[in-house]
């Protein structure tokens, strides 16, 4: 001990002195601002959450009612033939509909009360008699959707105080349908049409069911896909691959194609399967071999991660019974690792689910009012389906897209909760 | 390796620093410390041994509150440095850290330079008036530590690029650079080889001219070498605790002895 | 017909299974003893079948179609594509297409009607192709794997050694889907830069597509150059991080160092929502709610606010980015040894000045690779930019100004019909090239920092 020069220097501070008690409060002060910044960014971040939410359940839950009125509606066997129900005079029976149902109505206001039903009206009926050809001949009390206007005010969307020059419906309209309502036609039932319709140009009828076959289709052909290739993938660089150039440039690659933005894919799809091999256009089959694309390296990562989680033991203890490697992989540690590979892949399924701009370059984001019968017809998604309906002027498309919205989100926490099911159940404490 | 008969007389003159009555430790439902009574002397360097997981390292940590920090741990009793209780709630943690340094197992530099390793105490309690103050602090604690010329034209590199046995003492000098009353070591040998080792015990047992010293080490030769007192702790319990030579020569209790003999730990 | 030629194969596939398996086990019971299990031996020959014909198959049917159309556009008449530009061609074959499905409009010339007629002809003749093939590989393997069934044929490391190639082919598939990425990127950018010189297109300060629809138009050339729409990008990419990096940074503080690991348990979680919520969610929310309510802010404190501000599509993304870097910073933070945390907290430092001195400094590379992560997804991302940003290019760095964005302008140039020999169409390939190398570049260098600074403290 040669460096002890300097003596015994004062070593004693008086830690209640005033400069320390200062010193200390200005410490403390600064532990609680921080701790408010924390707070306040974490409460930033959820009142955001908040609003979002409350946008979309506010705004959607009104989609999921329908305004309907009833009408008596005759079928004579003159506009429709028993041989031949879904081609009949459907337009003509409507209007013996309006006439039956308000007898002491004059032409002009009948054609007001006419505004009332949606133009999609008379499609109801045909299916109603097509599904029940024993109508023919009888006057039926059916049910029809009212057009959008009279949807919103009878959900209390329309002042009626405002200026009636500025309103789509004035007085009169609003006094007709007040009629109706005071007759008991009106009905507010649960519009199952969302998700039993295809889209339409009609608020009133567009459904989603085009958009959750098409979606399903593309999500079944990305799981076909990824799965495998990804597995396979997985398997050969966790448990094969020798530690070479090679396998760095695929690992590399892998983590970079996580983070490639969307929309390149898009541009991928577009120039090989479209251009390149003709596949077809807003089809689902391509929409979901592009999102397999996209989901690979999830699945990948989430599978190297569930292999590297069994423990060497278990192959050890396997091979050492003198099974071969890729016995010892496919009979012990896959299994055992499945269900990890399972939450990975649903988590990458969920993404895919929501993905949208490769889908709109591919063309899935057409108008197609009938579902797909196929995964090669055209056909909308879910996701796609929300930004066309976003991008409709009519006010019915507003809340439609909230409930397709939810819709969509419904779906995605199912998904989700799937995952975190299995997670929990055949989660291993090694 | 040193002189047993200054020794013995400072042992006879010094006064209490830490008097420890009831102490209880309660990890959840684990009773980690139990009934732990104990009065640490000022300058004076007092070993805690004991196997491992026998309470230990976790009475060390209640001296200067470090369990504070883990939510389940739950303390009784009182623990009084200088006739102050340590658990009062006039007294700030904070403070009675500056008061009380600990060094740890492993050496753990901060990614900073030497200098700022060193000044962390200093500038965050506000010890130095100007950067001439501060600049002396840190010269005065790296020579305690026995570091500075080892260190003095290098202070602005990474602490972190010291060899082991450097840094460690980097951490001492770090601890004492707020000027504390008493310092605490954790097994600060554990990570350090012979000769490492060999120079840090030689600075504990310099630093015992200023500061109370608290060790806790798993070597029986370590304790024998640095310390005037020694506490044998046996799950949770102080079972002994007397003059280091005691301890080591004419144990009291028959499971310092079987300790002691190496027939448990 | 292609579902018959998958259920040859797959009975192929069984039978080859079964007969092989029988003549190993036959071998054995006549007193050999077997290298392999007779599994082996049957397992070997449904690979043989199945891997070289379902290759073919698959490869047959990507370019089936685009064979058959350029032999049926070659065989039109003399004159029948001469003179008429490429959007017309695009029209004319998808006319014979919708004749050869059956669905006639109006009274097309004769010509068309027997193109499509050879159409349906091609298409029958390479359905009974592909059947032939397949049965030809079906039989060539059973026939190649039966003679080899011997008690010293190694059938278990044949098997395992196509398995290995099936492996590493998987593993492959990832890069050729970048090839693929690049090579599409590529190939479509230099027919674009054929058209539209590269020094325009990297260095022009004027973006106007529009083709015009007669050649005598004003702006008849429209114009090419990127520079405004990457400022764009660039402004609301600033816009988003320069809100979500405190947010994210302060929020992943909290909840590692001050939150109860109760409230950590919910809000945790919760943050996560927000990053599951796709994006195109967050672009109707912006139009909805956002963009009004900043219109409502800049009319009330007398500020000019564009419709489609920067400001609203920026602050939408930087909702999403939120829980993005929080993660990461709480990642990051997390993995600081606890040694440093003690160690500063037994010098008498209070939590925040363990924070901010000694751990976020550690930190700060794991965080960097996550802000750049970040400004890459910000970029890249478009649903939101697409719902919530402007069309217009402008030379303009006003968060309250509308702005247009490299993603942007790659979906509204594609949306609707594409035709691959218009700039217009071709210049969203550009875009997508410079998208693609500036965000893997940024990806490159983030996933590089974020390994090192995995490797310093593990």
């Amino acid at each position: 001990m040669t460096e002890q020069t300097t003596g015994s220097p004062t070593r004693n501070h008086d830690w209640n002195s005033e400069q320390f008690r200062k010193n200390l409060a200005r410490r403390r002060r600064g532990e609680i601002v921080l701790r408010g910044f924390g707070l306040a960014a974490i409460g930033l971040a959820f009142l955001m959450l908040a609003i979002l939410l409350w946008t979309l359940i506010s705004g959607g839950a009104q989609a999921f009612r329908q305004t309907h009125v009833a009408i008596e509606v005759p079928i004579s066997a003159e506009l429709v033939d028993p041989a031949n129900p879904a081609d009949g005079n459907y337009r003509t029976v409507m209007r013996d509909a309006m006439q039956t149902t308000f007898p002491d109505a004059d032409p002009s206001e009948l054609r007001a009360l006419a505004g009332i039903l949606s133009n999609a009206a008379q499609f109801v009926v045909r299916d109603r008699v097509v599904d029940d050809p024993s109508l023919i001949g009888q006057t039926v009390r059916i049910n029809v959707p009212t057009s959008d206007p009279y949807d919103q005010l009878n959900k209390g969307n329309v002042d009626i105080d405002s200026d009636e020059a500025l309103r789509r419906l004035d007085d009169t309209d609003i006094a007709a349908f007040k009629q109706l309502q005071d007759e008991g036609r009106i009905t507010l039932p649960i519009n199952w049409a969302l998700l039993t319709n295809a889209d339409s140009r009609f608020p009133e009828l567009a459904g989603l069911k085009g958009a959750i076959i098409g979606s399903a289709y593309a999500l079944l052909v990305c799981f076909l896909i990824s799965f495998p290739l990804g597995i396979g993938a997985a398997i050969y660089l966790e448990e094969f691959a020798p530690k070479n150039k090679l396998s760095d440039v695929i690992e590399v690659n892998i983590n970079n194609l996580a983070a490639v933005p969307s929309v390149v894919f898009g541009l991928l799809a577009l120039a090989v399967f479209l251009g390149w091999f003709g596949m077809p256009r807003s089809a689902p089959f391509v929409g979901g071999l592009t999102l397999s694309l996209m989901t690979l390296p999830t699945i990948i990562i989430a599978t190297r991660a569930a292999l590297k989680a069994v423990p060497p033991s278990i192959r050890e203890a396997a091979l050492g019974v003198g099974a071969s490697k890729q016995q010892v992989v496919f009979g012990h540690v896959l299994p055992l690792a499945m269900p990890g590979i399972l939450t990975g892949t649903i988590i990458g399924l969920a993404q895919a689910l929501g993905e949208t701009a490769p889908l709109l370059l591919i063309g899935m984001n057409a108008f197609v009012t009938a579902a797909p019968s196929s995964p090669f017809d055209a056909a909308t998604a879910l996701p796609t389906q929300i930004f066309i309906w976003a991008d409709s002027p009519e006010r019915g498309f507003v809340a439609r897209t909230s409930a397709a919205i939810l819709v969509l989100l419904g779906f995605l926490v199912m998904m989700n909760a799937i995952a975190i099911y299995l997670r929990s159940r055949f989660e291993r404490r090694w | 390796m040193y002189d047993m008969n200054r020794v013995e007389n400072a042992v006879g003159q010094d006064e209490i620093k830490i008097s420890a009555r009831n102490v209880q430790v309660w990890y959840g439902e684990t009773h980690a410390i139990k009934d732990v009574d104990v009065d640490i002397l000022d300058k004076t360097v007092t070993a805690f041994i004991g196997p491992s997981g026998c309470g230990k390292s976790t009475f060390l940590r209640c001296i200067n509150r470090m369990n504070d920090s883990i939510p389940s741990a739950r303390i009784e009793g009182e623990i009084r440095l200088d006739g102050e209780d340590i658990y009062d709630r006039s007294i700030d943690p904070v403070q009675l850290r500056a008061r009380v340094g600990m060094v740890f197992q492993k050496p753990n530099p901060f990614p900073k330079s030497i200098y700022d390793n060193v000044s962390y105490g200093p500038r965050i309690h506000g010890l130095a008036r100007n950067r001439a103050e501060l600049d002396e602090i840190v010269e005065r604690s790296l020579r305690d530590a026995a570091l500075w010329n080892e260190v003095k034209d290098r202070l602005q590199e990474p602490g972190t690029g010291l060899s082991g046995g450097q840094q460690q003492r980097l951490c001492i000098a770090r601890a004492i650079a707020t000027s504390p009353e008493m310092l605490l070591m954790d097994e600060p040998c554990s990570a350090l080889d012979p000769i490492a080792t060999g120079q840090v015990e030689e600075l504990i047992d310099h630093l015992r001219q200023d500061f109370s010293v608290v060790i806790v080490t798993h070597s029986m030769q370590q304790a024998a070498r640095v310390s005037q007192k020694t506490a044998f702790f046996h799950l949770g319990s102080l079972v002994e605790y007397g003059e280091t030579d005691e301890i080591f020569t004419k144990p009291q209790d028959p499971r310092t002895e079987s300790y002691i003999s190496g027939r448990i730990g | 017909m292609t579902g018959i030629a998958f259920a040859m194969l797959l009975t192929a596939a069984l039978a080859g299974y079964m007969m092989n398996r029988r003549a190993a086990l036959a071998l054995r019971d006549g007193g050999q003893r077997l290298h392999s299990l007779g599994m082996f031996h049957g397992m070997y020959a449904a690979l043989a079948v199945l891997v070289p014909a379902i290759i073919v198959t698959l490869l047959w049917l990507a370019l089936q179609s685009s064979v058959i159309d350029a032999i049926i556009m070659s065989g039109l008449p003399d004159g029948a594509t001469e003179n008429v530009d490429t959007g017309m061609v695009q029209l004319i074959k998808s006319e014979i297409h919708s004749i050869a499905r059956g669905r006639v409009f109006g009274t097309p010339e004769p010509w068309k009607i027997e193109a499509a007629e050879r159409l349906n002809a091609l298409q029958a003749m390479a359905g009974w192709l592909l059947l032939a093939v397949v049965a030809l590989i079906s039989a060539a393997a059973l026939f190649v794997t039966r003679r080899s069934v011997a008690s010293e044929f190694r059938a278990r490391q044949a098997v395992e050694r196509i398995i290995y190639g099936l492996l590493i082919a998987c593993s492959l598939f990832a890069i050729f889907v970048t090839v693929g990425i690049v090579l599409s990127l590529v190939f479509e950018s230099i027919r674009f830069f054929q058209m539209v010189p590269i020094t325009e297109f990297l260095f022009g300060t004027s973006w106007e597509p529009q083709i015009p629809i007669r050649a005598d138009q004003i702006a008849a050339e429209g114009a090419f150059g990127w520079i405004p729409v990457l400022l764009g990008t660039l402004v609301i990419t600033f816009v988003a991080i320069t809100i979500s990096v405190p947010v994210g940074l302060m929020s992943a503080i909290y909840l590692n160092e001050f939150a109860s690991p109760g409230f950590r348990g919910i809000a945790k979680p919760l943050l996560e929502i927000l990053a599951g919520i796709p994006t195109v969610v967050y672009g109707f929310f912006a139009i909805l709610t956002v963009a009004p309510a900043i219109r409502a802010w800049g009319a009330a404190l007398g500020i000019p606010v564009a419709p489609n501000t920067a400001l609203a599509a920026g602050g939408v993304m930087a909702i999403m980015l939120i829980p993005f870097i929080s993660s990461f910073a709480d990642d990051a933070l997390s993995a600081v040894p606890r040694s440093l945390r003690d160690g500063s907290m037994a010098l008498g430092a209070t939590r925040s000045e363990t924070v901010l001195k000694v751990l976020f400094p550690a930190a700060i590379p794991g965080i960097v690779g996550g802000v750049l992560l970040a400004i890459s997804r910000a970029i890249g991302e478009t649903m939101i930019v697409v719902m919530a940003a402007g069309l217009i290019a402008k030379m303009t760095i006003n968060p309250l100004d509308s702005v247009t964005t490299v993603t942007v302008q790659i979906v509204t140039l594609l949306i609707g019909d594409t035709a691959f020999d218009s700039p217009k169409t071709l210049a969203a390939f550009a875009l997508g090239l410079m998208l693609f190398i500036v965000t893997l570049m940024i990806n490159i260098v983030a996933l590089r920092v974020v390994r090192k600074y995995r490797e310093l403290y593990d």
